[in-house]
């Protein structure tokens, strides 16, 4: 069953084909430009949890996504239903749907002298990872779970997960676009469980996890890395207790510091800024960030995650700077929001099945800094090390941040005991301003992607004193 | 079922579609799906049509249409469970769906368990949309949004951008199972949301509104929920909070607003009461049935019959009707919420709650409409009672981590409470706090009980649902408040 998941060239060529027909079919329908995404994908999930499998899930999927311009007037529609008659149907009623729209010049597609005439290959795909089957997938699950099971520490399972991705995209505009590009992605994770009876009145559960993915199955992690990473990760969490209100220093992990990034991307890109929704409006050129801070975004890294070798308005993608030296450079646009703000793309559109194209991320990166990751902490007289955020606490508009953390208190530069239950809030601006040491140790684990960084102080909210 | 729709929005599967499924095809799927020896094999079909308007700038700029078809297929063997799935409904591709997931119970060794002659579930009707908003014309629905776009704008000469959007569907379902059940569903759903931002000296603010429901358009002939207030309500918020100061850090009262604060219910304790977590002993509420797990002001009900609520169903995506059920009275725990993997373990009847996002997922036990019932106080009364703290109006969302309590949850609207009075609009915050113990300190419990109007999703294991909340008047006799003001 495993080797008919592979994504060949005929089947990129299908997707190519099935696109230019959609294209053809909605201009017969009346519409005056057409832009059609086609993905194909297929997936399988295999987990297990206590040693016995208790998932498997294996499918493949294809959907349209269209996009349909009468004069300046627009519509968006998609269909997991790609049989001729049913297109021939969908084309009709988009270009009646887009008649009822208002007219935006700015909607309209790129000038095709914009358009990419030839694209790279970035080497995404694996075919290995296409080889793999369920099979295969529980015993990796089953001997990662396994090895974390044996921390004696650790009571129970949330189970572990093998899966993988293949997809396919293909997409073609009337503007005289046509590309297409696979690829492959596998995870691997394991959650573990812990009983904590620190406080006899109150037991807890302390959950945790660790994971290794990527395009190529040989840059993964080995199963019992993963698992034995995992059950440390848990158990360290056992004794984990709230600490007193206060202003302190806080260091990110960069498991958390890559969403801190990400944070970064959604207040700094054309679509925010022409619609006036983030408080970094104006700055652009200025100073938005410490010096030690430098993001960029690079579509063009082989065998990288976030990889793109065109983007969702079917231009030429290229690495892009955020941030420079703590200046924001000017954001990631596509077509669109380029327009609005009298500019030219920079090649970020991202485009889903069901929606307008938009500016994405594709690798996001922030630089590594000089100071390594031990004399960080050892420059650390009292803070949090914050190893997980939950919840939604960011208003872009204004900058203001409050998320839940969790992580280890630092006491003279040294891990102590774990802390839960607390936020830390400041606002965006002076968290990026107040970073003042950036770790050495960046890894390229995933699309966003960050080194272990420090803000000199935030508020923390715990216990009153 | 009093639902008519015309050709386009009924689902190819259903009786007289172009690929019409009845139980003798379900039979010989459901077979092909246990050849390998599973024990138990459900098909379900679904077929979606969406359609979303979005006004920016004055302007609807984008009108867009979706279009979902389906088959999933379960096979369970024991506790696995294997799962596949096609969008193709050709013959051979269901079949070949059917096989992948039965190969969970390959090399067991067991012989097929034959497929049960086939009963239609009879379903309740807790949504009855003669005329689904799909149906409507589009051109109605672009009313609406210029009404909430105008309103939203003449509320203050202040507001500089309005966005408004509407999202309507229909989703049909037919499911099959193995031990005999055959049952199906056609579920419209409605939302409308408004955004708008306010500007005054260099300050930004945004504030949003919105509602919707299993209605149709009927839903907007009520005046507090018609497009237009629900475009006043946006501005209100974002005119609000310009004077927002920073707001206290530290433990102290808080006092939620009745209505949308049930999303501190819905992750404070309504995810802990999932069977799932219990049945795997990975929540804090594990072997917790029959004790005090919150204070005995608390009644905590998940109830899908709450006609036209968001969360309604009137049969869950494993053929179960929708039910109401008490999670915990008068702050003891009595039961949780099931799927029929969950009732099975538990050796009871299922609760109605096996929901899943699309046929791409298996069913898992999910809230529908939670509620935290009335109490014994007078809303002022509880406003009066607090020297200094806090009072919460309205949540961007909120996320708890299953396994040792903790949940915050994010104000977009919050006030500061000094002796008794509300004060000043307090910049976003988060409230963080460990699920059993601030529902212990629920101290005071108002007589004003209120259903939110329709606008909250929950996401569990990648997996969306509609969901609703309800609460009255609450208040926590301390919370972490998650300021900056130390």
């Amino acid at each position: 069953m495993s080797s008919s998941a592979q994504i060949t060239e005929t089947t990129l060529k299908e997707l190519g084909d099935a696109a230019q027909l959609a294209v053809e079919l909605a201009k017969r329908a009346g519409a005056d430009a057409a832009e059609v995404v086609v993905r194909d994908g297929a997936e399988l999930t295999a987990k297990v949890r206590l040693g016995q499998p208790e998932l498997v899930q294996e499918a493949g999927s294809r959907a349209l996504g269209l996009r349909v311009l009468v004069g300046a007037r627009r519509a968006v529609t998609y269909t997991s239903d790609l049989r001729r008659e049913s297109l021939e149907a969908l084309c009709k009623e988009s270009v009646e749907l887009a008649q009822l729209a208002e007219p935006d010049e700015f909607a309209l597609p790129p000038d095709p002298a914009l358009l990419a005439k030839t694209y790279p290959d970035l080497d995404l795909y694996d075919p290995a990872v296409a080889e793999v089957d369920a099979a295969w997938a529980l015993k990796q699950a089953i001997a990662g779970e396994d090895l974390a099971r044996a921390h004696d520490k650790v009571t129970n399972s949330e189970g572990a997960t093998w899966s993988r991705v293949l997809g396919a995209t293909a997409f073609a505009t009337s503007g005289g676009f046509a590309g297409a590009y696979r690829g492959s992605y596998a995870s691997f994770v394991v959650e573990p469980l812990c009983d904590d009876a620190t406080d006899p009145k109150n037991p807890k559960k302390r959950n945790g996890y660790w994971w290794t993915a990527s395009r190529f199955l040989s840059k993964m992690e080995s199963p019992e890395q993963v698992g034995t990473e995992a059950a440390r990760r848990t158990a360290a969490q056992i004794g984990s207790r709230k600490v007193e209100t206060q202003e302190c220093m806080i260091v990110f992990d960069p498991e958390v510091a890559r969403s801190i990034v990400g944070t970064i991307f959604s207040v700094a890109n054309g679509s925010a800024f022409w619609r006036k929704s983030t408080y970094l409006l104006g700055k652009e050129g200025h100073e938005v960030a410490s010096k030690l801070v430098t993001i960029v975004d690079d579509p063009l890294i082989a065998r990288a995650p976030g990889s793109r070798p065109f983007d969702g308005d079917g231009l030429a993608t290229r690495k892009n700077p955020v941030i420079t030296d703590g200046v924001l450079a000017p954001v990631l646009c596509d077509v669109y929001s380029a327009r609005k703000l009298g500019r030219q793309s920079s090649g970020s559109a991202g485009r889903g099945i069901g929606g307008n194209p938009g500016p994405t991320t594709s690798n996001l990166i922030m630089s590594a800094g000089k100071t390594p990751r031990a004399d960080l902490l050892k420059q650390t007289s009292k803070g949090l090390y914050v190893t997980s955020l939950m919840g939604f606490g960011f208003n872009p508009v204004t900058g203001d941040f409050s998320r839940g953390a969790q992580g280890f208190w630092i006491e003279n530069g040294e891990l102590t005991f774990p802390v839960s239950e607390v936020t830390i809030a400041a606002n965006f601006d002076q968290i990026l301003k107040r970073i003042d040491l950036v770790g050495d140790d960046l890894e390229m684990r995933s699309a966003t992607a960050a080194p272990t960084f420090r803000v000199s102080h935030m508020t923390l909210a715990g216990t009153s004193g | 079922m009093t639902t008519t729709l015309p050709g386009a929005l009924r689902a190819p599967f259903a009786a007289g579609g172009a690929s019409a499924i009845d139980a003798q095809l379900a039979n010989r799927l459901l077979g092909h799906a246990l050849e390998a020896g599973g024990d138990y094999a459900d098909i379900y079909f679904e077929f979606r049509v969406s359609a979303d308007y979005v006004l920016e700038e004055e302007q609807v700029k984008t009108l867009g249409r979706g279009i979902t078809l389906g088959l999933g297929v379960r096979v369970t063997k024991g506790d696995a469970t294997g799962y596949a799935y096609t969008e193709d409904l050709a013959w051979e591709k269901m079949v070949h769906a059917a096989r992948t997931a039965g190969q969970i119970a390959a090399g067991g060794g067991h012989s097929p368990v034959a497929v049960s002659q086939i009963t239609e579930v009879r379903a309740p009707s807790f949504y009855a949309v003669p005329m689904p908003s799909l149906t409507q014309p589009a051109i109605d629905k672009l009313a609406l949004l210029r009404a909430a776009d105008k309103a939203a704008r003449a509320y203050d000469k202040r507001i500089v951008k309005v966005e408004a959007s509407f999202t309507e569907s229909i989703k049909e379902i037919l499911l099959f199972t193995s031990d005999g059940r055959m049952s199906s569903d056609i579920q419209p759903l409605l939302r409308f949301g408004v955004r708008s931002v306010a500007e005054e000296n260099g300050k930004r603010q945004s504030g949003s509104g919105g509602g919707g429901g299993r209605y149709g358009m009927d839903y907007f002939a009520q005046a507090e929920r018609d497009a237009a207030a629900h475009g006043r309500e946006a501005s209100r918020v974002a005119i609000a909070m310009l004077d927002a100061v920073d707001a206290p850090a530290g433990e102290m009262p808080v006092v939620l607003g009745p209505g949308d604060s049930g999303i501190l219910l819905h992750e404070a304790v309504g995810h802990g009461l999932e069977a799932d977590f219990n049945r795997k002993q990975t929540s804090n509420y594990t072997g917790q049935i029959g004790k005090q797990v919150a204070s005995t002001l608390c009644t905590v009900v998940d109830d899908g019959t709450i006609a036209g609520s968001r969360g309604a169903i009137n049969v869950d995506d494993e053929g179960y009707t929708g039910q109401r059920n008490v999670l915990i009275e008068n702050g003891v725990l009595v039961g949780y919420m099931h799927d029929r993997l969950s009732a099975k373990h538990y050796k009871i009847d299922p609760t109605g709650n096996g929901r899943r996002e699309s046929f791409r997922a298996m069913p898992l036990p999910r809230m529908t409409n939670t509620s935290l019932y009335a109490g014994p106080h007078d809303p002022d009364e509880i406003l009066k009672s607090v020297k200094r703290g806090i009072y919460a109006k309205r949540f961007s969302g909120g996320q708890v981590n299953i396994s040792n309590g903790d949940f915050v949850f994010s104000l977009s609207e919050s006030y500061l409470i000094e002796d008794g009075k509300l004060t000043a609009p307090l910049k976003g915050v988060n409230l963080i706090g460990n699920g059993p113990d601030v529902l212990r300190r629920v101290d005071m419990l108002g007589n004003d009980y209120q259903l939110s109007d329709g606008i909250w999703t929950c996401g569990k294991d990648g997996q969306s649902v509609p969901v609703n909340v309800g609460t009255p008047t609450v208040r926590i006799g301390s919370i972490t408040v998650g300021g900056t003001q130390a």
